[in-house]
């Protein structure tokens, strides 16, 4: 095969490029031919297409993420923030905590299956990068209605994909968000995250420095799976140009291999143990070609690779595939030239595939050679930092309209049998139900640390098994909330992981975020976007916890019609002594049930608008940060001196939602006498609220701490009994509650 | 008492198994597969996972690695051995233990956390329980289903050679409930369903696995 090399380019300046077709525009192409004061060649062009996609450049949500950084509050807890392929936080007794969460939307549309399954790997591996063990994975998802047949067809195969990685990878799953809403068809969100944890001194650096350093490729051989997966999927809507010519000719969807990234997992850790590495990337989108422009920019600047050394499954690929090929369970290492025979021996120990295929050098140019002949020179700045562009935006006029529609005019339940009828309408919606079906496929128990997962509001993993030190985390994502108004609602959706965290009794400590939006070429999306940055970075400015990374995927919509804007949220917290940890669960009988929070008429976007009457509109709920830092604050103390059994977060459906949840996890039903409106009392969904049971004989102590930490709380009944009871209203049998809890995603998925 | 806990390729359950056999008071031996060397240890365990990714089919691979060419002459021999979920398709592969393990008859993998019926106390894993009791384990596996011919299920029924049963709904299809066989000799135990995943009420649904690990180690002179 004869490559199109750089002195041909040159020669051949007036030749006609497909850079369209890789997604590039006029403009941009024009600044490559500038910046190289020549045409690219093949594989210059797709090293530069994949580079500066909206995936892998933020090329529109850089202007708004910088907010995120510059507005960050002061932590003393953060190790390294915004910019790494995940931050790190420290967690206190030596340790550190790197965690992130990352979207595979439209690969898990295309092929849902390994779609997902390489969503997970994918996270995996920007884990491992920094140096950590991963210790866990949750996942967010989110469908179109739950009886659609493509919702048939995407949920069961993203779920099994995703029970697929994470179980042979000997990750736990320990929870995550399932939601169905009919702006998710035909654009899922499957959102995944991971946590590692490591010591403080085994931070790695993605960093190519030191000329004379080794540049080696381990793990999986490297095809034509996922080529264009970054500039071609991920980065314009479906059923344009970018979907025709040469790259529709390939398998656009990666395929995934656990078993290889388990074995990569422990070669890398014994690695980092022996000290034999010195600059570390992994490969995700965009391969070969960012893995060797994001070291050597980091690093001294300059680098010199042998294309023709990287470990091929198909001998027929060519430079411009290999630098774009999407093949998983790959990672790239500097390692100083002493070191490589050891490195190797490390490889061979655990069957990792390994190829020495270049060298850093002082020269500044990424320098690629293809069987002795150069296809690639360029300055690797240029490449790594992508175009910028500040996207016009506006509040589109209809936003007003929807404001205007307020739930307060639609008809309520009038008597206990109607409120009764609703909460079961609610638990057995699909987005509210018994999560089993999926949750069921998910290994919780591997690495024996797992002290709560689903369907708790927070996942709490063990980390030091002397000392009880241990990490909670939630994600959560609201996209009705935010369709209303994406400012407060990315405010309540944090709000709401943040409480998540905390009704666990671990006190949060750090931010992670997936923004998934429309197209960024609509002015009404990037006015979204652009909303919803502002509000993360007030809200994390407001509660104290720093973002410390995150992801963003637009381009989920079809036609002209975008999702609702959905940033998903992860917080994650630190929890002294994972022994004293709380369940949602009503477990204990006779203990007094406290509603804490303030309570006021909001139905605005609420589950129990969209369950009973299909509607969405009118605002949603206020924010309280300040509140929110109180209740988390008094939940830690509680829970550390011992006065809870339970305690569950209210969010979507409310006091009623939470108390069949708590009823259904313990096992132990309720009695209560609602205080007010029992409608208001039962579904609106105000924040900066909770359910707790305090144990019985020190309601007085809890009381005396609650009051000294201003929260407002009234004792609403107790724990006991078999029935969900509200006095003057209705009884609900626990055994009526559980079978129309659970028999709803078993009946629509089998 | 010294107990090792075999490394395969895949294996993921091997620091659980470890972390059990300290609370059970004995002491854990890391073994690998490609050493065909069981250090001297007093009994062995083959943990759960995706041993070779469970390509080709579970544990066909596993049972052809180093360590096993000195494991079955020596569980032959009398050597204790417990394999778990992967460890029992291992062991079946290996033709230590009859029958074979195959996919849920839901087709899905299953975690759940179930009820098991101890039926055989005088195995070596199961000497510390009572017969007939009751416990609760959590199952997570994907080819969980234990089938053989109406022969060898008459037989391993007559022999009670059926260590654990399935007590309460049926999650994989296994024939008659099994959960879990034993070699004639009663040394060598095979579990679909994770003990070492009970042994601390804090990240298991119970403790009543630990005593399957505090079994070996009473029953092994020291």
């Amino acid at each position: 095969m004869t490559a199109d090399t750089v002195a041909r380019a040159a020669a051949t300046g007036g030749l006609a490029q497909p850079y369209a077709e890789l997604g590039l525009t006029l403009e941009e192409y024009e600044r490559i031919v500038g910046t190289l004061g020549r045409r690219p060649t093949a594989a210059e062009l797709a090293l530069y297409s994949v580079m500066w996609s909206e995936h892998c450049s933020y090329k529109s949500s850089k202007v708004h993420l910088r907010q995120l950084a510059d507005r960050a509050p002061a932590s003393a807890a953060l190790l390294a923030g915004i910019g790494h392929n995940a931050g790190v936080v420290d967690i206190g007794q030596g340790y550190a905590v790197t965690f992130k969460i990352e979207s595979h939307n439209h690969p898990s549309y295309v092929e849902p299956h390994q779609g997902a399954a390489t969503g997970v790997g994918g996270i995996v591996r920007d884990i491992l990068a920094m140096g950590a063990r991963p210790v866990a994975v949750m996942d967010a998802l989110r469908f179109g209605p739950a009886a659609a047949p493509d919702t048939a067809r995407v949920l069961p195969g993203v779920v099994s994909g995703i029970s697929f990685y994470g179980n042979c990878l000997g990750l736990p799953n320990i929870g995550g968000e399932l939601d169905f809403d009919s702006c998710y068809a035909g654009n899922p969100l499957v959102n995944a995250l991971c946590v590692g944890v490591m010591r403080h001194g085994d931070l790695q650096v993605a960093a190519a420095s030191g000329p004379g350093n080794k540049v080696i490729l381990f793990g999986s051989t490297t095809g034509p799976d996922g080529v264009g997966g970054a500039s071609v999927l991920a980065s314009a809507a479906f059923g344009g140009a970018a979907a025709s010519g040469e790259t529709a000719k390939r398998p656009s969807v990666q395929v995934g291999d656990p078993f290889l990234e388990k074995l990569l997992v422990e070669c890398c850790l014994e690695l980092f143990a022996r000290d034999l590495v010195a600059g570390l990337q992994d490969l995700g989108a965009a391969g070969v070609a960012c893995a060797t422009t994001e070291l050597a920019a980091a690093g001294t600047g300059g680098m010199r690779i042998q294309l023709d050394q990287v470990p091929l499954r198909d001998p027929s690929l060519g430079p411009p595939e290999i630098l774009m090929s999407e093949s998983q369970e790959r990672m790239m290492a500097v390692v100083e030239p002493g070191r490589v025979d050891e490195f190797l021996a490390v490889c061979a120990k655990w069957d990792v595939r390994v190829a020495v295929i270049g060298e850093v050098t002082g020269t500044g140019r990424l320098v690629m050679t293809w069987h002795g002949e150069t296809v690639v020179d360029i300055p690797p700045g240029s490449a790594a930092d992508g175009p910028v562009y500040r996207r016009p935006w506006s509040r589109p006029a209809a936003q007003d309209m929807l404001a205007a529609d307020d739930p307060l005019a639609l008809p309520r339940p009038a008597d206990g049998a109607g409120l009764r009828a609703d909460l079961l309408a609610l638990v057995g919606s699909p987005g509210l139900a018994d999560k089993s079906w999926v949750t069921d496929q998910y290994d919780r128990y591997v690495r024996g640390d797992t002290v709560l997962a689903m369907p708790e509001d927070g996942g709490l993993v063990r980390v030091d098994e002397a000392t009880g030190l241990g990490i909670a985390l939630a994600t959560d994502g609201n996209g009705r909330y935010c369709r209303l108004d994406p400012y407060l609602g990315t405010q309540l959706v944090l709000s709401e992981a943040y409480r998540n965290v905390a009704v666990t009794g671990a006190r949060p400590l750090a931010v992670t975020n997936c923004l998934n939006f429309g197209s960024p070429e609509d002015p009404a999306v990037m006015w979204q976007f652009a909303e919803a940055v502002r509000g993360l970075a007030d809200g994390c400015a407001a509660l104290g916890v720093p973002v410390t990374g995150g992801n963003v995927s637009f381009y989920n919509q079809t036609g002209t019609v975008a999702i609702h804007p959905t940033p998903v949220i992860g917080v994650l917290g630190v929890h002294d002594d994972v022994r004293r940890r709380l369940s949602i669960g009503f477990g204990v009988p006779d203990a007094p049930l406290v509603l804490l929070g303030r309570t006021e008429p909001e139905f605005g976007g609420s589950a129990w608008a969209h369950v009973r009457h299909g509607h969405l509109g009118g605002r949603p709920p206020v924010p309280d940060l300040a509140a929110e830092q109180r209740l988390a604050a008094l939940l830690a103390a509680a829970a550390e001196a011992g006065l809870l059994s339970a305690a569950h977060d209210l969010s979507d459906g409310g006091l009623a939602v939470a108390l069949a949840e708590s009823c259904l996890r313990g096992g132990t039903g309720c009695r209560v006498r609602l205080p007010g409106d029992p409608f208001t009392a039962l579904f609106s969904e105000s924040a900066a609220r909770a359910i707790v049971a305090v144990r019985p004989g020190v309601a007085a102590r809890f009381d005396e701490l609650r009051a000294a930490h201003g929260v407002p709380g009234q004792t609403i009944g107790r724990a006991g009994g078999a029935d969900l009871a509200v006095e003057d209203w209705f009884t609900i049998p626990l055994t009526e509650l559980a079978a129309a809890h659970g028999g709803v995603l078993p009946a629509l998925f089998g | 008492m010294r107990i090792g806990v075999v490394t395969f390729p895949g294996s993921l359950d091997d620091r659980d198994a470890e972390r059990a056999i300290r609370l059970a008071g004995a002491e854990p031996v890391a073994l690998w597969h490609a050493d065909r060397d069981l250090r001297g240890v007093d009994a062995v365990i083959l943990p759960g996972g995706f041993s070779y990714g469970d390509y080709l089919r579970c544990g066909a691979i596993a049972r052809f690695a180093p360590v096993m060419s000195e494991l079955v002459p020596a569980a032959r021999s009398g050597l204790p051995v417990l394999g778990i979920c992967n460890g029992f398709q291992i062991l079946c592969e290996a033709h230590l233990l009859p029958g074979a393990l195959t996919r849920n008859s839901g087709l899905r993998f299953v975690t759940r956390d179930l009820r098991l019926r101890v039926e055989n106390t005088r195995t070596a894993w199961t000497a510390a329980y009572r017969g007939g009791e009751e416990i609760v384990v959590p199952l997570k596996s994907g080819e969980g289903r234990y089938a053989a011919g109406p022969g060898t299920l008459a037989e391993l029924e007559a022999s009670g050679q059926v260590v654990i049963r399935y007590a309460g709904s049926d999650p994989n299809g296994s024939a008659d409930g099994i959960a879990g066989v034993c070699n004639a000799a009663g040394n060598v135990v095979g579990l679909m369903p994770h003990p070492e995943h009970a042994v601390d009420p804090l990240t298991g649904p119970s403790a009543d696995g630990l005593r399957f690990f505090s079994s070996v180690v009473a029953g092994v002179p020291a």
